[in-house]
């Protein structure tokens, strides 16, 4: 199992309390180099709570997430601060429901993505507004970058659009392309193929394959699809109110008995079996 | 999104008058006027009079008859135009029916192209142009006085643009920075003896200063929140201008503060003075011209250096900010540093027009920087398209000239009577503009947004998918 080898991600006991809700209950999960690991579940079983965790949008109650690069280096996110998650972490993420900057232009949005690396470049606007210093050429370097990532989303049309006037499926597949512009180590997809035809989500599938493919990006993705999880990832965690009822590949996940119950729920035998057991 | 293109439709599926109907307008318009009169006889036809004891009426039916005559021909025209408008909206252009979303673009647009090189050859030849139209330099006071009120309103909103128009952050208190600017100054040029030149740049980092320390505790608020403390701060630092009075000698204010020189060569009659130096007679409108090139340079600076900030990445984060805090954050930007260079270069510019604003009164009190000025600055924002470098220019001479062309309006007195003084309706009309304005073009005079970098073709942004920022 590559997962226990070489993690890229190590969470250990992550809990996540808002009052008393318990939105995560001591998850431990690995997710390994260059997997693509989908975190599936029930809806409200707190896959987004994990996000968002990892990603610094939440500061978790309790555990660790720790990011471990190839160089041995090690960061754990959920100390942090929101913004260094991505510029020293390299942790990218897509939301649920796409946040692009839709009055921007398809291009800009992806420069925007760069903007860190960008902002040395012009000296911290300093050396930018004076116009010296080596801003024009690192800013011709990000569009050059910009551009691979359009042609291979294959939005290169649409580069001088507005990015909120894309269809929803181009939007969905911008979201990756701007994550993707921040060299990330592990890319967060949350619900990728949410609202995708099929023909949609197959094309999606290939992409992600490249990804990880051509850039060693390891992927962890939230995914009510299981076309798409089952065929591309290799690790399946699946959660159910808050807490891991299986983790494994997709073929023994598949078969799991409580996975088949915490999605489909169980007979009525089977529930007055396991009563009569606890003694209810 | 595509809710255009379903009004296109069925635009022409309801029975639209295609062709204006004359007859049926003019029984209208007729009624229209019947109700006026109407609704005017009780009110207007009659006006008590008091000449010493006596009370009398006196007839106004003069007056009457005007509106009546005015309500028709206005209720005829709406007639016409909006027939027009129905019988062309019946028919949509190819374009309109395929892509709703894009609009063309605007006759403003278009116009934009001339209208920059225009507006800038007129702005640098104003002066001239003035001096040639009224015959002498005495006379075109008046007007070079204005000129230089309005680019003071153009690079003020222009500086307010880039925090509410570009970073989306409502602020309701910029004059506290023109404020900080203006005494430092008064403070600095009447206690040390500065020079303008010096001054200049230490009242823009000083008002950059102050920004930043509003800056902070606002972080956090977004949208009315982060107006209504901005609104206080800038309560706080007029406030604190009136009631320090050992600094700022408080509501009396500060007065003699030295006027501007030609890089050091004062504009004096004596014989070290300006005129006397280049060889002209004295004349008392050298300093004011100098004070228009002045301000001229400065609001360009500012436009310039807004122009190539949004460029840079900083300005491409203010607008990625605008849009949508959130994946700002995802993509690793410090939106704490961004906003605070937002607030601060803003109030920086705040800064340097206020500082100019003191030299050229050479006299300033804190009730030159109520909340009324900030008002007038957002308006012009506003009015002129959040983030629209050329809206925010047009809004500020409509907004600041206009107003004042009306003292001009004495033919009026004519319609109106002899006490019929248009001035003080100065105020009721500028709100009417504003609520015109606001229904016909809600996002402002130019409300398309130009892309900040272009791969292959520049297209504008229709307004409707830029957000305005939460704050």
């Amino acid at each position: 199992m590559r997962w226990q080898q070489d993690p890229v991600l190590d969470v250990q006991h992550l809990t996540m309390r808002f009052g008393g809700l318990v939105a995560i209950n001591d998850l431990s999960f690995k997710a390994g180099r260059g997997d693509i690991t989908a975190l599936i579940g029930p809806n409200g079983a707190g896959k987004t709570t994990v996000f968002n965790c990892i990603t610094g949008f939440y500061k978790p109650t309790e555990g660790m997430v720790a990011l471990k690069k190839t160089d041995g280096t090690q960061f754990f996110l959920e100390r942090l601060p929101g913004h260094h998650i991505n510029w020293k972490g390299k942790v990218a993420r897509t939301f649920q429901n796409i946040r692009m900057f839709s009055g921007m232009t398809v291009l800009e949005n992806l420069l925007v993505a760069q903007h860190n690396s960008l902002m040395i470049a012009s000296g911290f606007t300093f050396l930018g507004v004076l116009g010296v210093g080596g801003y024009r050429a690192a800013e011709k370097k990000a569009i050059e970058r910009a551009k691979y990532w359009l042609e291979k989303t294959r939005l290169i049309d649409r580069a001088d659009d507005p990015a909120g006037d894309l269809p929803y499926g181009d939007q969905r597949r911008l979201e990756i392309a701007r994550a993707m512009c921040t060299d990330p180590v592990l890319l967060c997809l949350d619900e990728p193929a949410a609202g995708l035809n099929p023909r949609e989500s197959l094309e999606l599938n290939e992409l992600l394959l490249s990804i990880r493919k051509d850039h060693g990006t390891s992927i962890l993705l939230i995914e009510h699809d299981m076309s798409v999880v089952m065929q591309i990832s290799d690790h399946v965690v699946v959660l159910d109110y808050g807490t891991k009822i299986s983790d494994g590949t997709p073929s023994e996940v598949r078969n799991d008995p409580r996975v088949i119950a915490a999605y489909l729920g169980v007979d009525d035998e089977e529930v007055a079996k396991v009563e009569a057991e606890i003694g209810a | 999104m595509n809710a255009p293109s379903i009004t296109t439709t069925s635009s022409q599926d309801t029975a639209v008058p295609s062709r204006f109907n004359l007859g049926a307008a003019l029984k209208d318009s007729a009624i229209t006027a019947l109700i006026t009169l109407g609704l005017s006889i009780p009110i207007l036809s009659y006006k008590t009079e008091q000449n010493g004891s006596d009370l009398f009426l006196r007839s106004r039916w003069e007056l009457v008859a005007v509106i009546c005559v005015g309500v028709f021909v206005l209720r005829l025209l709406m007639h016409a135009f909006l027939a027009t408008r129905a019988a062309r909206q019946a028919v949509p252009g190819p374009h309109q029916a395929t892509e709703p979303v894009h609009a063309e673009p605007s006759a403003f647009q278009h116009v934009s192209k001339f209208a920059i090189p225009m507006f800038l050859g007129v702005a640098l030849a104003f002066p001239a142009i003035i001096y040639l139209i009224q015959g002498s330099l005495n006379e075109s006071r008046y007007w070079v006085d204005l000129g230089i009120l309005i680019l003071t309103y153009v690079m003020l909103g222009w500086g307010l643009n880039i925090v509410v128009g570009l970073a989306g952050l409502l602020d309701l208190g910029y004059v506290a920075f023109y404020a900080v600017g203006a005494y430092s100054y008064a403070l600095l040029s009447t206690t040390f003896g500065l020079s303008f030149w010096i001054c200049l740049p230490l009242a823009g980092i000083l008002a950059s200063f102050w920004g930043m320390i509003l800056g902070f505790p606002v972080l956090r608020l977004r949208g009315d929140y982060l107006a209504i403390v901005t609104l206080a701060f800038g309560e706080i630092i007029r406030l604190v201008l009136i009631n320090w009075v050992d600094l700022t000698n408080g509501g009396a204010g500060i007065s003699s503060i030295p006027r501007v020189t030609f890089f050091g060569v004062p504009f004096t009659s004596g014989d070290d003075g300006f005129a006397a130096l280049f060889g002209f007679d004295f004349n008392n409108m050298h300093r004011i011209i100098f004070l228009y090139y002045l301000i001229l340079v400065l609001a360009l600076v500012t436009n310039f250096v807004t122009m190539r900030l949004r460029k840079l990445p900083v300005g491409r984060a203010w607008e990625a900010l605008r849009e949508d805090e959130i994946a700002c954050r995802s993509l690793g930007i410090n939106t704490t540093n961004t906003k605070l260079t937002a607030f601060a270069i803003g109030a920086m510019f705040g800064g340097f027009a206020g500082s100019f604003f003191a030299v050229r009164q050479g006299f300033v009190s804190p009730e030159s920087f109520n909340f009324l000025e900030s008002a007038i600055i957002l308006a012009i924002v506003v009015l002129g398209g959040m983030g629209s470098q050329i809206g925010v220019a047009i809004a500020a001479i409509v907004l600041v000239a206009g107003p004042e062309m009306l003292r001009n309006l004495t033919f009026l007195k004519a319609v109106f009577g002899e006490s019929f003084d248009p001035n003080e309706y100065r105020l009721l009309l500028f709100g009417a503009g504003m609520v015109a304005m606001m229904v016909w073009r809600p996002r402002g005079l130019i409300s398309e947004r130009e892309p900040s970098v272009v791969l292959k073709e520049r297209k504008a942004i229709s307004g409707s998918l830029v957000k305005e920022g939460h704050g």
